[in-house]
């Protein structure tokens, strides 16, 4: 659970990949944002990738689903579809659940 | 040829298809696949569905000039890669000219956390961009079933598959959606309910530990196609389908005349020997010598410079060879010359469809005028007799269709009729040789007799077969009261009758001899009987003499009588006396 630990990583890396301005990219990208303020406050770095912009990025995360969450940091990669409407299942998802805790 | 067309009449190109290049399955589908819309192939684990989605694209590409992307869901494309390259296909290459695009998509469910409302837009970017980039007019989705094991939400799943088949449609791209088959439904997650316009079902089956592979087009859209289950074969070449049930009896016939490689034969067909294209079945007991008019007629064929491809299921190559050493043939140049091809094998090895189709490949690739298959009994070993009779109709049909000549033997067992085979083919074959036994006088010696030739006026004399070191000999059979007689009956026969020449001969002999001994008496009697005569006629020709001599004498004395007396002068008065 080293990755859990609070403080490994200083900086999370997140990618999210969307396809254009569509509700669910736009609903992703705004729950990703409150998220990351309330639990990663100036620990995150959001970089969102428009496959409609750059469809050639798609294949190298393995994207399949739209909108995908994609965790580059801290390791090991993880990968979230759908829109995070769910704050509780992001959380678990991005396995910041047992940092919370601590 | 205006006879053609029988059969086979496929619907008007109303539909527009892609040919997909796979032996076979193009005839089977009048042209290919529908153009421009999505086909499902589905079929159980190991029937060949990547390899046949594989091949529509690489053929596309390499035959057709259609790219084509290759969205695998299952290998990587190293992996696909490595799989097709001892088919020859070489994906890397054909990648850097951008003629085709393998995508590899994985997607794993422990990877992956679902919260709250998707689509599968990604694959839609993903494909359009392989699409656009290479200009593809061919897609493949292998298998895109995969998706539900990755993804719970099964409503957001049928959705969005259904809206990628229309979005293919959309494109324009001809696209082949591989499909593993579920209990009791084509596939698994029911995809043909989205894809309605050409389903194929692949299917490998095991009988009586015996495997083949089939291939039927469920259901094809506003087109004409064939029905039936048509084995196919996946080789060094890729997949071969054999739609041979389609024929119809169109091909055309040659008047040529062939020699079967026995002299006698020749003439006994009407003086010519079999048709080209014609099918000829030997048949007979065992021992009764069909080998050796097999291959008779297989060294004949290389004798004329013809290919010749020889099956043989109980035999090897070496054994036929040497065995034929001991009747004067020696096939040994043929092989060598590459004119005559052996394909030895036992019929257990594989199945029917798989035997028929092995004939197809090597017909096609080594182009035979004549083709032996020695014996065809063994194939009902395979499968059932009404399997194998269908098979070899096929296969008869098939050598028909190519023109070649095809010589089948065919053992029949002692209790068997003998005019008839095993595999009831003897109603479809041209020229129905039959070898028999015949046992007489402690001996079994060798008969052959022409049963059928369609076409020709053949002889219907049963001639005796000898297998000789100079090769097949057909005697003349001793025709007697007592029936035909052969072997040394036959000679007993012959001498008996020389016997019988000869005593006749000799007594016209004695006769001529008889008459020249009387006629040689008559003869001397003859001479005899003149030298008698002629003695006889000496004899008194000497007392004329005498006589004459006598009275000469008797005259003389008379005038010296009257000289004597002094009458008159002795001259004178001796012709005064005479005038008196």
């Amino acid at each position: 659970m080293s990755a859990a630990d609070p403080g490994t990583p200083d900086i999370w890396e997140l990618r999210l990949y969307v396809a254009g301005q569509s509700p669910k990219s736009v609903a992703a990208f705004a729950n990703l944002k409150r998220i990351c303020e309330e639990h990663l406050p100036g620990r995150y770095k959001i970089e969102v990738i428009d496959l409609m912009l750059h469809p050639q990025l798609a294949a190298g995360d393995q994207i399949v689903a739209i909108p995908t969450l994609v965790r580059k940091l801290p390791e090991p990669l993880r990968r979230i579809v759908g829109d995070l409407s769910n704050t509780e299942r992001t959380l678990v998802g991005l396995q910041l659940r047992p940092a919370q805790n601590e | 040829m205006n006879l053609q067309n029988g059969g086979q009449s496929v619907a008007t190109p109303s539909l527009p298809k892609a040919p997909t290049g796979i032996q076979g399955l193009d005839e089977v589908t009048g042209g290919g696949l529908p153009r421009g819309r999505p086909t499902l192939v589905c079929g159980g684990a190991g029937c060949g569905k990547t390899l046949f989605a594989m091949e529509f694209l690489v053929r596309g590409v390499v035959e057709y000039g259609e790219p084509g992307v290759f969205m695998a869901f299952e290998e990587t494309a190293a992996e696909l890669a490595q799989n097709v390259r001892s088919l020859g296909f070489d994906l890397d290459e054909l990648a850097k000219q951008k003629k085709l695009s393998v995508d590899f998509v994985r997607v794993e469910r422990n990877e992956i956390e679902e919260v709250g409302d998707y689509d599968l837009e990604g694959l839609f970017v993903r494909l359009g961009h392989a699409i656009d980039s290479i200009g593809a007019k061919r897609v493949v989705l292998d298998t895109i079933e995969t998706l539900f094991s990755g993804f719970s939400n099964a409503g957001v799943l049928r959705a969005e598959l259904r809206r990628l088949f229309r979005w293919l449609k959309d494109k324009g791209v001809t696209a082949v959606i591989t499909g593993e088959r579920g209990e009791g439904t084509l596939t698994r997650h029911g995809l043909e309910e989205y894809v309605s316009d050409c389903v194929i079902l692949l299917d490998h089956r095991v009988i009586d530990q015996v495997s083949t592979r089939r291939l039927r087009i469920v259901k094809y859209r506003g087109t004409a196609h064939g029905t039936n289950e048509y084995p196919f074969l996946i080789d060094a070449d890729g997949i071969s389908v054999l739609p041979i049930t389609s024929l119809g009896l169109q091909h055309k016939v040659s008047n040529e005349r062939i020699s079967s490689g026995i002299p006698r034969l020749d003439a006994m067909l009407g003086g010519g020997g079999y048709y080209r294209g014609s099918s000829v079945l030997v048949s007979g007991t065992a021992g009764a010598g069909k080998t050796s008019v097999a291959t008779s007629f297989a060294d004949a064929a290389c004798r004329r410079g013809e290919n010749c491809l020889y099956f043989a299921f109980e035999e090897s190559p070496g054994q036929i060879v040497r065995n034929l050493h001991s009747i004067g043939l020696d096939l040994e140049p043929w092989t060598k010359q590459g004119l005559l091809q052996f394909h030895a094998v036992r019929s257990t090895l594989h199945g029917l469809e798989m035997h028929l189709a092995t004939f197809h490949k090597l017909v096609k690739d080594f182009r035979p005028q004549a083709v032996v298959l020695d014996p065809i009994g063994t194939l009902v070993q395979v499968g059932t007799r009404r399997e194998a009779t269908a098979m070899l109709t096929r296969f008869i049909d098939f050598m028909k269709v190519e023109g070649i000549t095809a010589l089948l033997t065919n053992l029949t067992s002692g209790q068997d009729n003998l005019e008839s085979t095993d595999v009831q083919i003897s109603s479809i074959v041209d020229t129905w040789l039959l070898l028999r036994d015949i046992e007489l006088g402690g001996e079994r010696n060798r008969a052959m007799y022409i049963l059928k030739s369609r076409g020709m006026a053949h002889s219907n004399q049963i001639r005796e077969f000898l297998l000789t070191d100079r090769g097949i000999e057909l005697q003349d059979a001793y025709l007697g009261p007592e029936g035909v007689l052969t072997g040394s009956m036959r000679q007993a026969q012959e001498a008996r009758e020389k016997a019988v020449a000869l005593a006749q001969k000799e007594a016209r002999e004695a006769k001529e001899r008889d008459r020249a001994r009387k006629r040689e008496a008559l003869e001397a009697r003859i001479a005899a009987m003149r030298k008698e005569f002629e003695a006889e006629e000496l004899e008194a020709d000497r007392q004329a003499l005498q006589e004459e001599a006598r009275e000469k004498v008797l005259t003389q004395d008379r005038e010296a009588m009257g000289l004597s007396r002094h009458a008159e002068k002795a001259s004178t008065k001796a012709s005064q006396r005479v005038g008196k």
